[in-house]
């Protein structure tokens, strides 16, 4: 299973989002996108857009103030 | 039976655009949500730094919107292509840097080309006749409409009935009897409309939603504009227009001086892409110095900066100066008194 990290420190939400949402656009079912950001939003903002887009948050944690979202790829025929 | 429709709904987040997508829903429309990121959309931005704000609720209403109506949402990074609406807008500017009417010509627009690369039918926004004084009016919808190139795949369930028909209503993909004849900027219809549909909770504007309608914003956008000699910006620079005390002593330079810890912390991301200072003598600010100063202004700062920390009263203060190089120095310097600070270098 692949494995993507993003780099969103410094970014503001919804900047985390978008550039999760354009990493997985071109991942395939059961990937994996890390994404690394400073801002505490992205814990809520991630999660949400994963949730409406039917993917899979499968891990969450803060870490010296960095937050780390884990999203997994669901490809369900309508994505 | 006959196609499903597919309608792409310009989401903002306010209660306009909730009630635009879910009027379509009810007509059996499928629909997703288009979001567009300016780089100046208040969403989330100042909550995630300033500490006093980090216990307000943190949502993102465009996600909070498209969960709420079961419907998909793109957010749309078009910080980049905007800087050409921002810089030399057609329809000119509103009350601050606002290029409103441009600005919605080149969502739809955007959205235009977004329902052709992905197969929708038709574009919905939450527009009302009236609703705002530049981009919002009987006589601009056509403008956007036609100059965006949508035409009359722009349909505005909100307000319809006081519009030619478009192409969805002439079709027959939605019944224009099932649309709305709203005009004005009462908000009465809609929250009427919203408690009718069982809507209750929706994000109350407080001052719109785009930085380049805030007056304290826009001047210091036009003071970057000037100081550079050019209406060129990236990213950090609009983002750090929105933290900070800024002040600017000399055209060459300012200074952001943070005005508390939640800023102060978002302000050290930036250290290693400008000169800083910060107090080591007493409790003070952080400070980023944007410009190209020469050893003979960083006294000037240094007492500027002391002059914000709780050593203001002090005979002295000591600073760490950090260049762009990040060699580190030691000032003592005797604080700036409030009477030596003119008015004018305050952004």
């Amino acid at each position: 299973m692949s494995r993507q990290i993003i780099d969103c420190r410094r970014l503001l939400c919804p900047m985390p989002v978008i550039r999760v949402q354009n990493a997985i656009e071109l991942l395939p079912d059961g990937s994996l996108v890390e994404a690394i950001c400073t801002d505490p939003g992205a814990l809520n903002d991630i999660p949400a857009w994963s949730r409406i887009n039917g993917h899979r948050v499968v891990e969450t944690q803060t870490v010296d103030g960095e937050y780390i979202v884990v999203v997994e790829v669901v490809r369900d025929g309508k994505s | 039976m006959s196609e499903q429709r597919k309608a792409a709904v310009l989401i903002s987040g306010g209660l306009d655009s909730l009630l635009a997508a879910r009027v379509m829903l009810e007509q059996g429309i499928h629909v997703e949500g288009i979001n567009f990121f300016t780089g100046f959309c208040v969403e989330g931005h100042t909550h995630a730094i300033r500490k006093r704000d980090q216990k307000k609720d943190k949502r993102n209403n465009a996600l909070w919107v498209a969960e709420q109506l079961g419907i998909k949402l793109h957010i749309v990074d078009i910080v980049e292509e905007y800087k050409q609406v921002l810089i030399n807008p057609k329809h000119g500017y509103g009350a601050n840097l606002n290029p409103c009417l441009d600005c919605k010509v080149f969502m739809v627009r955007k959205a235009h080309e977004w329902i052709q690369a992905k197969g929708f039918d038709f574009i919905v926004t939450g527009e009302v006749i009236g609703q705002r004084p530049m981009s919002q009016r009987k006589d601009t919808m056509p403008i956007v409409s036609g100059e965006s190139g949508a035409e009359d795949l722009l349909l505005r369930p909100l307000c319809a009935k006081n519009l030619p028909e478009t192409l969805p209503e002439r079709a027959g993909w939605v019944d224009r009897t099932r649309l709305y004849g709203f005009s004005g900027r009462s908000r009465k219809p809609q929250m009427a409309l919203a408690a009718s549909l069982g809507i209750e909770d929706y994000a109350q504007p407080a001052g719109g939603c785009c930085f380049l309608t805030d007056e304290s914003y826009a001047i210091k956008l036009k003071d970057l504009w000037r100081a550079r000699g050019n209406r060129e910006y990236e990213m950090d620079d609009i983002m750090l227009l929105k933290v900070g005390r800024h002040l600017r002593p000399a055209s060459h330079f300012k200074i952001i001086i943070a005005r508390e810890e939640g800023e102060a912390n978002f302000m050290q991301g930036y250290r290693k892409l400008y000169p800083h200072l910060k107090t080591v003598s007493h409790g003070g600010p952080f400070a980023l110095i944007d410009g190209d100063i020469g050893d003979q202004d960083v006294e000037l700062i240094a007492r500027l900066v002391a002059r914000y920390s709780q050593g203001r009263n002090a005979d002295e203060v000591e600073l760490q100066f950090t260049d762009l190089a990040g060699d580190t120095r030691i000032l003592k310097v005797h604080p700036m008194q409030a009477h030596e600070i003119p008015k004018e270098w305050l952004i």
